[in-house]
């Protein structure tokens, strides 16, 4: 197969190797249509995210007098006031982030244990409770949700933020564990043998060795925990009813309805508020968070 | 070493919390939702045993059929669209912008974090036709082409092509990676041992790349699918299922039957049903990639 491809292949590969070097205009030229391509693409994917932003600072005149296109004349940064305090943003918001936060440290922490305990310490059923996390990767939250709000009921614990906490908290572990059981694997253990060896507990390994060994690998992984609570709408909107504990996507959903329809200018400040967090994220760290979900889906 | 490592109270103290947690709040739920299946009520008007009776009901059920159908066609488009344009673009980062491609893939990726609330909240503004024109009517107003100013997400015929259009542009960077970091794994040599046999692009892409990207393909349609059929959040903020029911995938129909019907016994049957559908398919794709030895 080597040998014959390099005694026949020679000719025309060196022959369009020539002409393309002979003349950089020509080059040019035949790059322009896969050069707009590409640019085309970029503006698919951007545009609509400028556009909020753009039309986030547009005055209500400006929606019916001027294309839906056109750049804002003035900076209504008003819009933003007005979704922050009328449109209830400021509310939602706080409540987003008080459900969050939370959940990101409890699951990065049972997660990283669980992971621990799993991959690192030999016990007979390690393997069957590994199978027992597999198992949420693949079951559809629906079937969960309704025991959930019965024993949530039962508990008082609906419209509590509780309730929004340990839901994502339990969902989001099978996958924390599984990308950190991973890690475990592959880096961690004859280190962590040789250190059993000279005498440190099992408690200092955990500290001392592995939980530094994963520092990297916790930040990615809370990064992605990271966008899937912030974009939650199902927990959200089933177990918040009262509308002062809506979360930003639930609070989101309930605009269309009221002012959303009329009000265009804090409409778009609003979904702008519950992009931004999102957006900001990315744009500092988007290399973790693309390598970040990529290894979850190749897992999950 | 073996009595440090298989310590039981260090072993319960580590995946104990974790474990506790999951099976309360994941485990339980599943068999207790398996159980509701067989009754019929709510938390607040209590339960009635009634046996077989919401299966019954379920394979006589024509919202039901219209769901599974609509849900079904929804994900083979949307998964499909995903993945193809994933592809496409996965093929443009490695054959045209080579080492450049790093910016454009992450802008092309920047709709996969976002909200998707607050995507569908900027789309249906996008789309609106009151109070007044959104971008694309007044676009269209503005080339004359009235004629085709709509109510785009008031009918279910445009509905379902903004939808998926939506879903399509949102994940398409994501599989766009994915599948890129098959193809940079696939050994130059064996490239250009391919174009020195005088396989040219189209060809080199379908005789070469295509099938060496199979494994990492099957894998992406799976995900997909996986999500598509789950999806919820686009269409809850899109179209609310509407108008009537055209665009009502399960997930939909088992929240209203859920919670505006308050029928817990019949919502944990549909329930069940999509559960198994994700199941079907994840198992049908498997069974497919291995039968033509993929």
């Amino acid at each position: 197969m080597q040998r014959t491809s390099q005694a026949q292949g020679t000719n025309p590969a060196a022959a369009g190797h020539l002409t393309a070097t002979t003349s950089h205009s020509l080059q040019f030229l035949q790059r322009l249509p896969i050069t707009l391509l590409v640019l085309l693409v970029v503006f698919i994917a951007v545009y609509p995210v400028v556009w909020i932003f753009m039309s986030s600072l547009k005055s209500s005149v400006e929606f019916s007098s001027s294309p839906m296109w056109a750049l804002p004349h003035t900076l209504a940064w008003d819009n933003y006031a007005r979704a922050w305090t009328e449109g209830h943003m400021s509310k939602y918001f706080v409540n987003s982030v008080l459900a969050v936060i939370p959940s990101l440290v409890l699951v990065i922490t049972l997660g990283v244990m669980a992971a621990f305990g799993l991959e690192i310490m030999r016990w007979k059923l390690s393997n069957l409770a590994s199978l027992v996390f597999l198992v949420g990767i693949m079951v559809p939250i629906q079937i969960v949700i309704l025991p959930l709000f019965t024993m949530y009921f039962k508990a008082h614990l609906l419209d509590t933020r509780i309730a929004l906490i340990i839901t994502y908290t339990a969902f989001g572990l099978p996958l924390v564990v599984f990308f950190l059981a991973g890690y475990f694997k592959t880096f961690a253990r004859e280190i962590i043998e040789a250190a059993i060896m000279d005498g440190a507990t099992i408690y200092q390994v955990f500290f001392k060795i592995a939980l530094p060994m994963v520092m990297n690998a916790l930040v990615t992984v809370a990064l992605v925990q990271f966008f899937f609570m912030w974009n939650d709408l199902l927990i959200s909107l089933t177990f918040t009813q009262d509308p002062d504990m809506r979360t930003i996507q639930s609070g989101l959903l309930a605009f269309t309805g009221q002012y959303g329809q009329r009000e265009w200018g804090p409409t778009f400040a609003s979904i702008g508020l519950a992009v931004a967090p999102t957006v900001l994220v990315y744009l500092l760290l988007n290399q973790m968070v693309m390598k970040g979900m990529a290894a979850g889906a190749v897992k999950g | 070493m073996n009595k440090v490592l298989s310590d039981w109270r260090a072993i319960a103290v580590f995946v104990g919390p974790a474990l506790l947690l999951y099976t309360c709040i994941v485990l339980i739920p599943i068999f207790w939702s398996l159980g509701l299946t067989a009754y019929e009520g709510s938390p607040i008007t209590g339960f009635r045993l009634v046996g077989a009776e919401n299966f019954i009901r379920l394979i006589h059920d024509a919202t039901f059929f219209k769901a599974l159908w609509f849900g079904t066609r929804y994900a083979l488009f949307v998964s499909a669209g995903q993945v193809i344009f994933g592809l496409l673009l996965a093929l443009m980062y490695a054959f045209y912008l080579k080492k450049t491609s790093a910016l454009v893939r992450t802008l092309v990726f920047l709709p996969v974090v976002l909200p998707t609330v607050a995507v569908a909240q900027m789309v249906s503004k996008l789309f609106a036709i009151v109070p007044q024109y959104g971008l694309i009517n007044s676009a269209l107003h503005a080339v004359h082409l009235d004629s085709l100013v709509q109510a785009w997400l008031g009918q279910g015929s445009t509905a379902f092509w903004i939808i998926a259009a939506m879903d399509i542009w949102k994940a398409m960077g994501f599989y766009a990676i994915l599948l890129y970091t098959g193809l940079v794994e696939i050994p130059e040599e064996t490239i250009e041992a391919a174009r020195l046999d005088g396989a040219q692009g189209w060809s080199l892409a379908r005789f070469v790349v295509l099938p060496l990207l199979a494994p990492i393909t099957v894998a992406s349609l799976i995900f997909s699918l996986n999500g598509t059929l789950k999806v919820f959040d686009s269409i809850m903020a899109l179209t609310g299922g509407g108008p009537g029911n055209a665009t009502t995938p399960l997930t939909l129909l088992f929240y209203r039957t859920s919670f505006t019907y308050s029928e817990y016994g019949y919502g944990s049957t549909l329930a069940l049903t999509l559960a198994l559908q994700c199941l079907i398919v994840t198992l049908l794709i498997f069974w497919r990639a291995r039968k033509s030895g993929a």
